[in-house]
């Protein structure tokens, strides 16, 4: 392909991503702006099997960059919420994203971006117990 | 792509792609309106919060953009198949669980260049491995370890890596044969 076309095709890109992308950016703002960060913690009840569900999910509705949820996650495991919960939390954030579902699905395809966001959210709630067993069996956090 | 009567198909899709940006955009704009109204400082916070934001994604953007320049411009679909295609192996994997790592910005911003890159050849799956370990991220690595600890950082990375093959596979199973979206870049004829 030459300087020509790959900037043709480039530029088609950006004019129909750039507005998907803004408006993912808007969701996630409102969001950020409506919940203020304390508020991720009412929701969990110390509940063996809902906390870790309870973060898988409000780690997939939740959104902005990753150190948000780990300065969360680290609060939340000093109020006394489980590793588990804190852990099915921050991978949910990162791997699940509720809020660009409808964008994914049409750049990427509607059964790879529910499959791929469904999967995110099970295996955060999985890597979360695989988490704290094994650090059950090495003996703790460092 | 071509249909069985030799027609390039997929100009209908496209548009509606493109009507899809729009009519998305016009929605949460519709959404910022309803807020506007019911509190309008609520509605300044958070676009302060968007022009915040976009300024440190800019920058991303621009360089996912370049790339895609570039690979469209010197890297050929048989070369994307060779690499990450269905007969790439162990290898494919491996380069789409270090590009996922490095890969900088919001999850979004890459979209585009993986349909882009499935359009060349890539396997599915290594479109979802890519994507899910978008969830480790180097230059946070010290920021996790000191909320969690040394232990736990590195047993969570090792499991989300190999979840990603898991979510990888999984996602290449539910694709089945549905037909992917039109590509975003085909001019209207």
């Amino acid at each position: 392909m030459d300087i020509r076309a790959s900037a043709e095709k480039t530029y088609r890109s950006m004019l129909q991503v750039i507005p998907q992308v803004l408006g993912i950016l808007l969701l996630v703002s409102l969001l950020l702006t409506v919940i203020p960060p304390e508020w991720y913690g009412m929701a969990f009840t110390g509940h063996l099997v809902a906390d870790p569900v309870a973060g898988a999910a409000i780690g997939s509705i939740a959104a902005g960059n990753p150190v948000t949820s780990y300065v969360i996650g680290g609060e939340l495991l000093n109020t006394g919420i489980s590793i588990t919960a804190v852990t099915a939390f921050i991978v949910a954030w990162v791997t699940v994203g509720v809020i660009q579902l409808p964008v994914e699905m049409n750049i990427l395809g509607k059964r790879f971006a529910i499959a791929r966001n469904l999967c995110g959210f099970v295996f955060a709630i999985l890597i979360a117990m695989l988490t704290e067993g094994t650090l059950s069996l090495l003996g703790g956090m460092l | 792509m071509k249909q069985e009567d030799g027609t390039e198909k997929g100009n209908g899709e496209k548009e509606n792609n493109s009507r899809f940006s729009i009519i998305f955009l016009g929605i949460v704009a519709g959404i910022y309106c309803i807020v506007a109204i019911m509190d309008a400082s609520v509605a300044t916070r958070a676009l302060e919060t968007f022009f915040g934001i976009l300024r440190q994604i800019i920058p991303v953007m621009v360089l996912v953009f370049v790339l895609m320049f570039l690979v469209n411009l010197f890297i050929k679909p048989k070369a994307i198949a060779k690499h990450l295609g269905s007969e790439s192996g162990m290898a494919g994997w491996v380069i789409a669980i270090i590009a996922g790592i490095i890969a900088t910005g919001p999850v979004y911003v890459w979209y585009s260049m993986l349909a882009d890159f499935r359009e060349k050849g890539m396997r599915t799956a290594l479109a979802g491995v890519f994507l899910y370990m978008r969830s480790v991220k180097l230059p946070f690595i010290p920021v996790i370890i000191y909320y969690f600890g040394g232990l736990y950082t590195a047993v969570l990375t090792a499991y989300l890596i190999v979840f990603s093959v898991l979510v990888g596979l999984v996602c290449e199973a539910a694709e089945g044969d549905e037909e992917r979206p039109a590509p975003i870049d085909k001019p209207s004829q």
